[in-house]
């Protein structure tokens, strides 16, 4: 149908593109993983897997890991569990107010991200917010300590930042439920709850894993909140990706973290896929 | 009216499903009005309408998918309309079927059964035995997706049928298949529904279709009955010229009685209504083409010229100019030829009186 000239045309700046800003980078990186530092701060070419043996040696490398991954797994628990109430009940019951609702949940993504981590410092703060309101009506006599430099604070910013995204995927394959079958199921004698979980619920899986992905994979990589709010032990693996390559000058050993979280992130982008096509029916 | 049909119904028993002086109103837009209707236990029931008469509205507040905006259903002594769909013994086979996607056939089928939570073995032999009913127990494993709309119509009925409702909705469940499996479904749903002993209320546009297979039809016209009864009285004795026109192919005859005599053009007759502006129904079946010598005792007989002839095969429809501005047409089981003028009869019984349809918005 097209000429093979149009074709070449139309396939080789994507194809340049991701191999020059992607491919390439990431076998830049790969290789870096294999390289080590001298003591004079200079990279040596020398193939070897000392880096990741580092990783596995210092207990705050994979400890960080681990923890930046239950974050991860937080967020992701707390956005859908807050995301799906509020999308199966615009998508089932908003009726006329549907699109405005949906705008105001679209809203704080305009918003930049770090505005929203600024605010939160404003609120958890020891003279913030909360802990004015909480002295005020004296529930308490000093600040809460715990509400900021902590990975509570992480969570609940994350969560906040990441919602609106597990809220669209789930809203999304909400919308996509045919209402006939509400309405059949309601008719073969199920009630609104049997209706839910044997019918609205499976159908609504692949948004459901769709938003999950989303927000873990996202927050998993996330550094600004944990740098802004975390304080020392809400750092995530990202912060020390991000101080390997800067301050401490060891490229080599942050590359090797980085591709650790991108085998993560792939296997998980691949299984979420499989169990979506698994469980879509249209 | 309600006061005679309950009399009536005292006489007969009582009807399964009482519908009385419903309406609905989507705003300003009013979709039903006053419908008053009864259902028999066992009977085949048609709402028959075009799109847009109310008739899937009417079925939905049977169902209880919508509310009325005045009026009741009864079933029996319960009070239908105040129950949530998930209590009424009435089920629905669905337009476009509504399988669920995710459940396979036999799930689909089991889905009533098993919300209901009845003893999983007796599940099982239900759901096999409604499968064996419509002929789909070989698909019994397959997902929707992977048969034909057919076969997701027999499942869909299946899926209805295993809870044993007292009731069964169908909204023009045959419209998406093809002329010739629709046929063979109307013959199929009509024995299946004799066999079963469940009232049916069927949906739909299609008059053949509702003459095929109804006991009763009720025939919709925005949003008001125009008539109900059976296929051939509501073919033979139309009420109105809609109901005349709608079922079948009809001639409307406007004229007026005076003295004893109706006149519809160059047509006159004797008859015993009173005098006024009158209107007829004449079906073309009731009009023959007259031999010179044969004429009917009680027959009318107007001479005139063929306009147009259509062969059909089993029969013919030939439209002829009788003069005044009358056109009639008249099926024949074949004229043998072109024809130029001709001598048309028919009996004055078969111009049946209807009334006027007036216009409704």
């Amino acid at each position: 149908m097209f000429s093979r000239a149009y074709k070449a045309a139309v396939t080789l700046p994507p194809l340049l593109w991701v191999t020059a800003f992607l491919l390439a980078s990431y076998l830049l990186m790969f290789c870096y993983s294999f390289w080590s530092v001298s003591a004079a701060q200079s990279i040596v070419h020398s193939w070897n897997f000392y880096n990741y043996a580092q990783l596995l040696r210092v207990d705050v490398y994979w400890q960080t890991l681990l923890r930046s991954m239950w974050i991860a797994a937080r967020v992701t628990v707390f956005s859908l569990l807050l995301g799906y109430p509020l999308a199966y009940f615009l998508s089932f019951y908003a009726g006329k107010k549907k699109d405005l609702l949906y705008q105001l949940v679209i809203i704080p993504l305009w918003v930049s991200y770090l505005v929203r981590a600024y605010a939160w410092k404003t609120i958890l703060g020891s003279d913030g917010v909360l802990n004015t309101l909480l002295q005020y009506v004296h529930l308490t006599k000093h600040p809460l300590e715990f509400l900021l430099y902590s990975p509570f604070a992480v969570v609940l910013t994350l969560t906040h930042i990441y919602t609106p995204f597990a809220f669209l995927t789930i809203y999304a394959a909400l919308e996509h439920i045919p209402r006939n079958l509400v309405e059949a199921s309601h008719d073969l004698g199920a009630t609104p709850g049997q209706t839910f979980w044997k019918v609205i619920f499976p159908l609504s899986i692949p948004g459901v894993l769709a938003g999950a992905t989303f927000a873990f994979v996202l927050s998993l990589g996330d550094f600004l909140a944990p740098l802004l709010l975390g304080g020392p032990s809400g750092i995530m693996i990202s912060n020390i990706v991000v101080s390997l390559f800067g301050a401490a000058y060891n490229w080599p050993l942050g590359a090797a973290i980085s591709l650790c979280m991108l085998l993560v992130v792939v296997s998980l982008l691949f299984f979420s896929e499989r169990l979506e096509k698994k469980w879509s029916f249209s | 009216m309600t006061a005679v049909w309950d009399a009536v119904a005292g006489i007969l028993g009582r009807p399964l499903l009482r519908i009385r002086n419903v309406a609905k109103n989507f705003g300003k837009n009013k979709v039903l009005r006053d419908i008053s209707l009864d259902v028999a236990e066992g009977e085949f029931l048609t709402i028959l309408g075009e799109s847009g008469s109310g008739k899937t509205t009417l079925l939905r507040i049977i169902a209880g998918f919508e509310s009325a905006s005045a009026g009741e259903v009864w079933m029996e002594d319960e009070r239908l309309d105040r129950q949530p769909p998930y209590r009424r013994r009435v089920n629905t086979v669905f337009q476009h079927y509504a399988l669920f996607p995710h459940l396979t056939v036999e799930q689909n089928v089991a889905y009533g059964l098993r919300v209901a939570k009845r003893p999983e073995a007796e599940i099982l032999s239900r759901v096999a035995e409604a499968l064996e009913k419509v002929k789909m127990s070989v698909h019994a494993k397959s997902k929707p997706s992977k048969i034909s709309g057919g076969q997701q119509q027999r499942v869909a009925l299946a899926r209805a049928l295993v809870n044993r409702p007292r009731l069964l909705l169908l909204d023009e469940p045959l419209s998406a298949l093809d002329a010739n499996l629709r046929r063979q479904m109307q013959v199929e749903l009509k024995s299946l529904q004799r066999e079963v002993g469940i009232s049916f209320i069927f949906v739909t546009h299609d008059q053949e279709e509702a003459m095929v297979m109804s006991d009763r039809i009720a025939l919709l016209r925005s949003g008001e009955l125009e008539q109900v009864a059976t296929p051939r009285e509501i073919y033979g004795r139309p009420s109105t010229a809609y109901a005349a026109q709608f079922i079948g192919h009809t001639n409307l005859l406007k004229g007026e009685v005076r003295g004893g005599m109706s006149r519809c053009g160059p047509l006159t007759w004797q008859t015993s209504l009173p005098d006024g502006p009158v209107l007829f129904s004449l079906r073309p079946e009731n009009v023959r083409l007259a031999a010179e010598n044969t004429a009917l005792s009680n027959g009318v007989r107007v001479r005139g010229k063929v306009l147009h002839q259509a062969f059909h095969g089993a029969t013919e429809l030939i439209r002829v100019d009788c003069g005044a501005g009358l056109v009639l047409v008249v099926r024949t089981s074949g004229s043998g030829g072109a024809l130029d003028a001709v001598d048309l009869e028919f009996s004055a019984a078969d111009a049946v009186l209807v009334r006027e349809s007036p216009e409704r918005i």
